[in-house]
């Protein structure tokens, strides 16, 4: 496994792309420190950086990169390795890589500028999205055989939890607005890893706007040591339901 | 009427004259408060030496002025209000008071003062004790550099550091009031002046009045109270130079204004208040040169407040600027600095080309629906947020600050 491992490593690093994000990451985030002096400010408008651009790139680059590795998969699949072995083995470097990037690209400034409150959680909360999409990517990858396809779904998956699923919850919070929501909404916001990282932040940023007994209920659970052991839980569970299911899909797949 | 004059005069001298000291002391010949008090006459001096002296109750009804050398201590025993005073010129300095009996029917105080004037209460310190000082139906008063310090934990279980009732030109200056209900109590207080206290950790309000008109509060510091400072129907009031800080919590404002009318609430900062200024039914009421930073809600405006003009003050890193909860707007919101202000300025002098709208939509719905806040920041808000912006059609379309600053205000060097 782990020379398979640093094949497709060295197959990714030739394509210069991951090289090219991390620049793109470094470079954000130095510029955003460049321009403000409050770290505080400049953690909120990395952490859009990290709710919106590093899910997105995650999942369109993990689903382009399986379908240019499909010749090598079948190749591989052709000696006398497990399917498994080569599945999961992708999944790590392309994660691993990802991971990577992410650490040095928004990391290393953060750490070069001094740790503010919340910086911690940001670091955290990127790896376990960048993790999260590409799971998802690799399910989108297994789901079909046609790469647009898969890139359609791909974004498709990446366009629902980053917008359509706010609309909804939205709405659904305005419905039901006359009822006690906060359990349910609590409950709701576990089906999307977005959110929860996004809440995760929050609580580390602006918590004064979230008192009121709604934000006070809410700041009590997910401020709780509970409630941390639950985002970062589901957060995991995210991650390893979508890579099993696709595990599963991949091992009885026809190529 | 020469007789008249001549025995007036008379009386004066032999009474200055006779102005006598006495010392009371656990070694000495006087060694109670009560018999001193009960010695002597008006215009006396008492001093307290060091030592623990449990009295119970020390009624004062001449012109006193008692003093303590090296902080004697006045015990109340958990039992017991320590200072009732009800003359005229009586001065009260250095004496430590504690432990006074906890009594919610008579309102059990350190040192409680009854139709007074001229009483002077100066570098005291109070531990413990249920109210600190009550004054009622006073007028012409000092109380000075006082430390008042309690555990306060339930609202019914402590009183307020200084409580005032219907009292007169009193100056309330530099004392420190930690961990009481009320950090400092108003009620039918007119023409009085707080200057420069600080008021910490109360259980309720770090400064509370209600029906105190003409009155003045310079520089005070009020931090990490349950639930900041409440100002309730009250007119001709001026703030100004004031520290809120910290105020946090379910209900916590920094300053919670109620029916104010005619009022000044000038050079005062706001720092990280879950809502800087909340104003309801506030009419007539100028707010310029003030800070507003890191608060959740920097000013939450009701529509039920008219006329007000908020002009010259900084808006920095708050999450909601501004909320409110109509459409109607009968307020002035001119030339202050927004930080989130993205417009432009053409001709460069340094007022913003575009009107700022300060409420922020998202505010509007989460006023109205308080578990939205939970998708604030998400990328669906920010994407209804700049649609609002473009269009408002949720957001009151008067309420708008028309000449925007570019740059952040230096009051610092203004106020210099």
């Amino acid at each position: 496994m782990p020379r398979i491992i640093k094949y497709i490593f060295y197959d990714i690093l030739r394509t210069r792309f991951i090289l090219l994000y991390t620049v793109f990451l470094f470079v954000c985030t130095f510029a955003l420190y460049q321009l403000d002096s409050d770290t505080g400010k400049v953690i909120m408008s990395l952490m859009n950086v990290v709710l919106m651009a590093i899910p997105l790139v995650s999942i369109v680059f993990t689903t382009i990169h399986f379908y240019n590795s499909y010749e090598f998969i079948e190749l591989m699949l052709a000696q006398p390795v497990n399917r498994k072995t080569i599945y999961l083995s992708e999944y790590l470097s392309v994660g691993l890589s990802l991971c990577f990037a992410y650490c040095i690209g928004i990391g290393l400034p953060i750490v070069f500028y001094g740790l503010a409150p919340g910086s911690l959680t940001l670091l955290f909360t990127g790896l376990m999205l960048t993790l999260v999409f590409v799971s998802l990517a690799f399910l989108a990858s297994v789901l079909t055989r046609d790469k647009a396809k898969a890139i359609g779904l791909a974004l498709l998956f990446w366009f629902y939890f980053s917008l359509i699923f706010d609309g909804l919850l939205l709405w659904i919070i305005y419905t039901f607005g006359d009822y006690p929501l906060e359990k349910v909404t609590v409950a709701l916001v576990a089906f999307n890893p977005i959110d929860l990282a996004r809440i995760m932040m929050l609580l580390q940023l602006d918590i004064s706007a979230l008192m009121g007994y709604t934000g006070a209920f809410f700041q009590d659970f997910f401020g709780s040591h509970i409630g941390i052991v639950f985002s970062a839980g589901v957060l995991l569970l995210w991650i390893l339901v979508p890579l099993i299911l696709a595990t599963k899909i991949f091992l009885k797949k026809d190529l | 009427m020469k007789i008249i004059v001549f025995c007036s005069v008379l009386v004066f001298t032999l009474a200055y004259a006779e102005a006598r000291t006495y010392r009371v002391s656990k070694q000495g010949k006087i060694t109670t408060l009560k018999e001193a008090v009960a010695l002597s006459d008006h215009g006396d001096t008492i001093i307290i030496e060091p030592g623990i002296y449990k009295e119970g109750n020390v009624i004062i009804e001449k012109s006193l002025t008692i003093l303590g050398n090296g902080l004697p201590t006045m015990d109340g025993e958990h039992k017991y209000e320590i200072f009732t005073i009800h003359a005229t010129n009586v001065t009260v300095s250095g004496i430590r008071f504690i432990d006074t009996g906890v009594a919610n029917i008579n309102d059990l105080a350190a040192i409680k003062i009854l139709d007074s004037k001229g009483i002077k209460i100066q570098h005291n310190k109070f531990e413990n004790t249920f109210f600190g000082i009550y004054l009622a139906n006073t007028t012409s008063s000092l109380i000075e550099k006082n430390t008042l310090y309690s555990h306060g934990i339930a609202e019914n279980q402590i009183g307020n550091g200084i409580h005032l009732w219907k009292c007169e030109n009193i100056t309330i200056n530099k004392n420190n009031i930690k961990g009481h209900r009320d950090g400092i109590y108003f009620e039918f207080v007119t023409n009085s002046l707080i200057t420069n206290n600080h008021s910490e950790g109360n259980v309720r309000y770090g400064l509370h009045f209600m029906f105190s008109h003409n009155d003045e509060y310079y520089n005070n510091t009020f931090l990490r109270n349950g639930a900041g400072v409440a100002v309730m129907y009250t007119k001709n009031v001026k703030m100004i130079g004031n520290t809120f800080d910290e105020n946090w919590g379910s209900s916590a404002y920094g300053l919670l204004l109620k029916d104010i009318r005619d009022s000044e609430v000038t050079n005062n900062t706001f720092f990280k208040n879950t809502i800087g200024i909340h104003l309801e039914g506030v009419s007539r009421t100028n707010f310029t040169e003030n800070t507003f930073t890191e608060n959740g809600y920097a000013v939450r405006l009701q529509a039920s407040s008219d006329d007000n003009v908020f002009n010259r003050n900084n808006f920095s890193a708050n999450t909601f600027d501004m909320a409110t909860n109509g459409s109607l707007v009968l307020n002035q919101i001119n030339g202050n600095y927004w930080d989130k202000y993205q417009g432009y300025d053409l001709n460069k002098d340094g007022i913003g080309d575009v009107p700022f709208r300060p409420v922020n939509m998202y505010a509007m719905i989460v006023e109205r629906i308080p578990a939205a806040i939970l998708l604030w920041r998400s990328f669906f808000v920010l994407l209804i947020d700049r649609a609002e912006k473009a269009i408002p059609v949720v957001t009151p379309e008067d309420l708008k600050d028309s000449s925007p600053s570019m740059k952040p205000y230096d009051f610092a060097a203004t106020s210099k």
